[in-house]
């Protein structure tokens, strides 16, 4: 039974959620089940946080090379769960409110001043990288090749200011190639993957597809 | 191997150097350029400036710091415009990573445009569970957000007394980084109920939601920082969309370059290789 | 012929009666409790059962499905539904290959997002093949996972791959290795893998966002084969720049098809194609009856 009432139980409330859809008595009952979805949710990024916290702790215990950053790690899940949650908002000592999550507190500040430059410099490495990878790979080996850089070329001018002032029309090709030949083939693909991921929805709730279940 | 093979295989750290450089000179030269607009983010402008003033919207913003440098500018824009027309906002973020920044975005326009927290607009935090909430909050609000942000019950503000649900509202703008974003309201809301949606988003993904622009879901489009400072050009703001435009021009052109030599440096070699 | 025929037509309605009628009834019955229960609560009954508006949509989900369970069933029935090959599958192949050669490990990212991701599950199964194949050739294969509850998920794959090609014992738990659940930690740390172990085949299939093209340019600069697959849309043009091979959208969810042979996996593949042929055709009709001026079908279709 460990296999079949969690595959009972999506069935049921797919079944529910695709005839909310269709019809509008039983919006009540999917209404109330969304709810239910939305407490396990919950629950789950409290397990989540719990099963990061115990791989970091065994790498601790059994003194793993990487254990000084998972005890930095450990350190930081306590301390913002603290700040944030624990300490009440009038915890305030010398001059910095401790507790809350709101602008000023000592959370607002880590997440301000750490979190968010470091998050940031990373994804600014992507513009250093699509520059060393059109260097390789832009190159006209072959007809579909030469097409892409050409195309890219096109795209990248007509997408910024200056594309405009080395030619008017640039603007209104780019535009162009953005709303035809690239529509075209985004929404193929688009419609191909939406088929996909309808097949393994209604598998799913018809109890074909039962990956998700977990082993035998 | 010669000087044009070993230019070829050019270490990607100079590359990196080049692009530093290119993305830097607008910051010692001042460049200033025109910013032509496009019919989507026209598109965009024209459906806010439709709105009767005093309108209440739904403005889901889905990014996290990593995506701020594409679209906090359209965001700070986005208000400014809404706030022009004394729009309420009902704001609330899907992303774990954004209530910080979007909170701190909102009370720094508020501040600039004057707007009085839980009468112009609201914050009500992030809430996890994606789609779920999605389908969830249009039928109502205070039932998924029984707090706000700060911890205040939803019900006590002003503004949620008159608005509770998706049909209370007039229009859906939503600022997106990825998933969960503007495909998934579409799919989840969008087809559901009849208020109009705009999208801010990334330049990564601008490409795919396209379609769904020119299917009518989506009533206007800004992608990335191009996206965002045409539209400070049609709101009239210099923002950091703006700014940032010499730069990405400067960057632009320095990957073409970078392109043109390399296939130069391409065709060279293969016909030196072939003569030999 | 036609005795067999409609043999087969019965035996197939038969399952799809038995499956259908299982699931809707037992639905219902769960349904008509919940709803008695909560016309307690004040909720004035609606004066529309059914919104005739949605039939567009309705309809063809329900013959999508009908083409699945017939597909299906024609895939348990043995008959041989032919997938095209795809160059990507067979790299892979190639990449264990070479990785045996070069003594070198292989690294299969199977992408970062949850396990309620599709993609995710359906990595698994590749995982679970490559595992299979990697185990004959005692080539070491590394797992970098970037959410905790995937873990158990790929180390379940992995071991039960191992077991499958009669090599247990090979399987190294400390291969499957949870990174971190941030993004960008997780490339970091995935990249300080590939610069330090330096694995002759890079293998990315599933869930990928902003950290593809990070991932596969690091990858390039250690040598590497590197193979991906992605239904992400938005990630593609970057693993089709920066990789040897790339499974486009779909062909991801094929690759699991064509690997397994599994028939509920080839089934919905060839409904797939099937249900895409529907489209098309109707697509073309949409397009004839507007330039004959008849605008009830577009019309018709529009979401409302």
């Amino acid at each position: 039974m460990r296999r079949e009432i969690p595959i009972l139980i999506t069935i049921v409330i797919g079944w529910v959620m695709v005839m909310d859809f269709f019809f509008p008595p039983v919006s009540s009952v999917a209404t109330r089940m969304r709810d239910w979805t939305l407490i396990l949710i919950a629950i789950s990024q409290m397990l989540g946080v719990a099963n990061v916290a115990r791989i970091n702790l065994d790498k601790v215990s059994r003194k793993h090379p990487d254990a000084p950053y998972a005890m930095v790690l450990l350190l930081a899940i306590v301390l913002m769960i603290a700040f944030g949650v624990f300490l009440p908002k009038s915890a305030t000592i010398g001059g910095l409110t401790w507790g809350g999550h709101e602008g000023g507190s000592v959370f607002d500040k880590v997440y301000n001043q750490m979190y968010v430059p470091m998050q940031g410099t990373m994804f600014s490495l992507l513009a250093f990288f699509i520059a060393s990878a059109a260097y390789r790979a832009f190159k006209i080996r072959s007809p579909e090749a030469t097409i892409l850089g050409v195309t890219a070329v096109i795209i990248m001018i007509g997408q910024v200011p200056i594309g405009s002032l080395l030619w008017d029309g640039m603007p209104g090709l780019s535009a162009w190639i953005m709303n035809v030949p690239n529509l075209a083939a985004k929404r193929a693909i688009l419609i191909g993957a939406a088929l996909g991921a309808i097949a393994t929805g209604m598998k799913v709730i018809l109890g074909l597809e039962r990956n998700y279940v977990g082993g035998e | 191997m010669d000087w044009m093979q070993r230019l070829e295989k050019l270490d990607r750290r100079i590359i990196f150097v080049i692009m530093l450089i290119a993305v830097s000179i607008p910051v010692l030269v001042r460049l200033d350029m025109p910013i032509p607009s496009s019919k989507e983010v026209d598109d965009y402008y024209e459906t806010i400036e439709k709105l009767p003033d005093g309108s209440v919207v739904f403005f889901p913003a889905d990014f996290d710091p990593g995506s701020v440098a594409e679209l906090e500018p359209m965001m700070r824009s986005a208000l400014t415009h809404l706030w022009r027309k004394n729009c309420k906002i009902v704001c609330f973020t899907l992303w774990d990573t954004g209530p910080g920044i979007v909170d701190a975005i909102l009370r720094d326009m508020a501040g600039k445009m004057n707007k009085e927290y839980g009468t112009d607009y609201v914050f009500l935090g992030f809430k996890a569970g994606r789609e779920v909430i999605m389908v969830q909050i249009a039928n109502s609000i205070s039932g998924v957000f029984p707090q706000d942000y700060s911890g205040k019950p939803t019900k006590d503000l002003p503004l949620m007394q008159q608005v509770d649900k998706l049909t209370d509202t007039k229009l859906i703008v939503n600022i997106s980084a990825g998933y969960p974003g503007t495909k998934e309201w579409v799919q989840q809301v969008r087809t559901r109920y009849a208020v109009p949606m705009l999208s801010g988003c990334t330049g990564v993904s601008a490409p795919e939601y396209y379609p769904y622009y020119q299917s009518g879901q989506l009533s206007g489009l800004l992608g990335g920082l191009g996206g965002a400072a045409k539209y400070e050009a049609r709101v009239g703001v210099k923002g950091d969309a703006t700014a940032g435009m010499p730069a990405q021009s400067m960057g632009h052109l320095a990957v073409i370059a970078l392109i043109l030599m390399g296939n130069v440096l391409y065709v060279v070699n293969k016909k030196k290789a072939g003569a030999r | 012929m036609a005795v067999l025929g409609l043999t087969r037509l019965r035996s197939w309605l038969k399952v799809l009666a038995s499956r259908f009628t299982a699931a809707l009834l037992t639905s219902f019955a769960i349904l008509a409790t919940a709803t008695i229960a909560l016309a307690q609560e004040a909720a004035p009954a609606p004066t529309v059962w059914f919104d005739v508006d949605r039939l567009n949509i309705l309809i063809p989900i329900v013959a999508f499905t009908l083409i699945i369970l017939f597909y299906i069933q024609e895939a348990r029935r043995g008959k041989s539904l032919f997938i095209r090959n795809m160059p990507g599958l067979d790299a892979i192949e190639e990449a264990i290959g070479r990785a045996t050669e070069m003594g070198k490990p292989i690294l299969y990212v199977p992408g970062i997002d949850d396990a309620t991701n599709i993609q995710t599950i359906y990595s698994m199964i590749i995982l679970n093949h490559v595992a299979k194949r990697v185990a004959q050739y005692d080539t070491p294969l590394i797992v970098p996972v970037g959410k905790a509850i995937v873990t158990p998920m790929a180390e379940e794959a992995v071991k039960s791959g191992y077991a499958a090609a009669g090599r247990p014992d090979a399987y190294n738990p400390n291969n499957v290795r949870f990174l971190s659940d941030e993004q960008f930690a997780f490339t970091a740390a995935v990249n300080g893998i590939m610069n330090r172990e330096k694995p002759a085949a890079n293998i990315y299939l599933g869930s990928f966002f902003a950290e593809s093209l990070v991932l596969a340019e690091t990858g390039i600069m250690t040598g590497a084969i590197q193979i991906a697959g992605t239904a992400n849309i938005h990630q593609l043009p970057f693993f089709v720049v920066a990789c040897d091979y790339a499974l486009v959208g779909e062909e991801f969810y094929a690759a699991t098809a064509y690997l397994s042979r599994e028939p509920g996996l080839v089934g919905t593949l060839k409904a797939t194609d099937v249900m895409k042929g529907v489209l098309m055709a109707t697509i073309l009709i949409g397009v004839l009856l507007e330039q004959l001026q008849i605008h009830g079908f577009k019309a018709w279709m529009q979401p409302k």
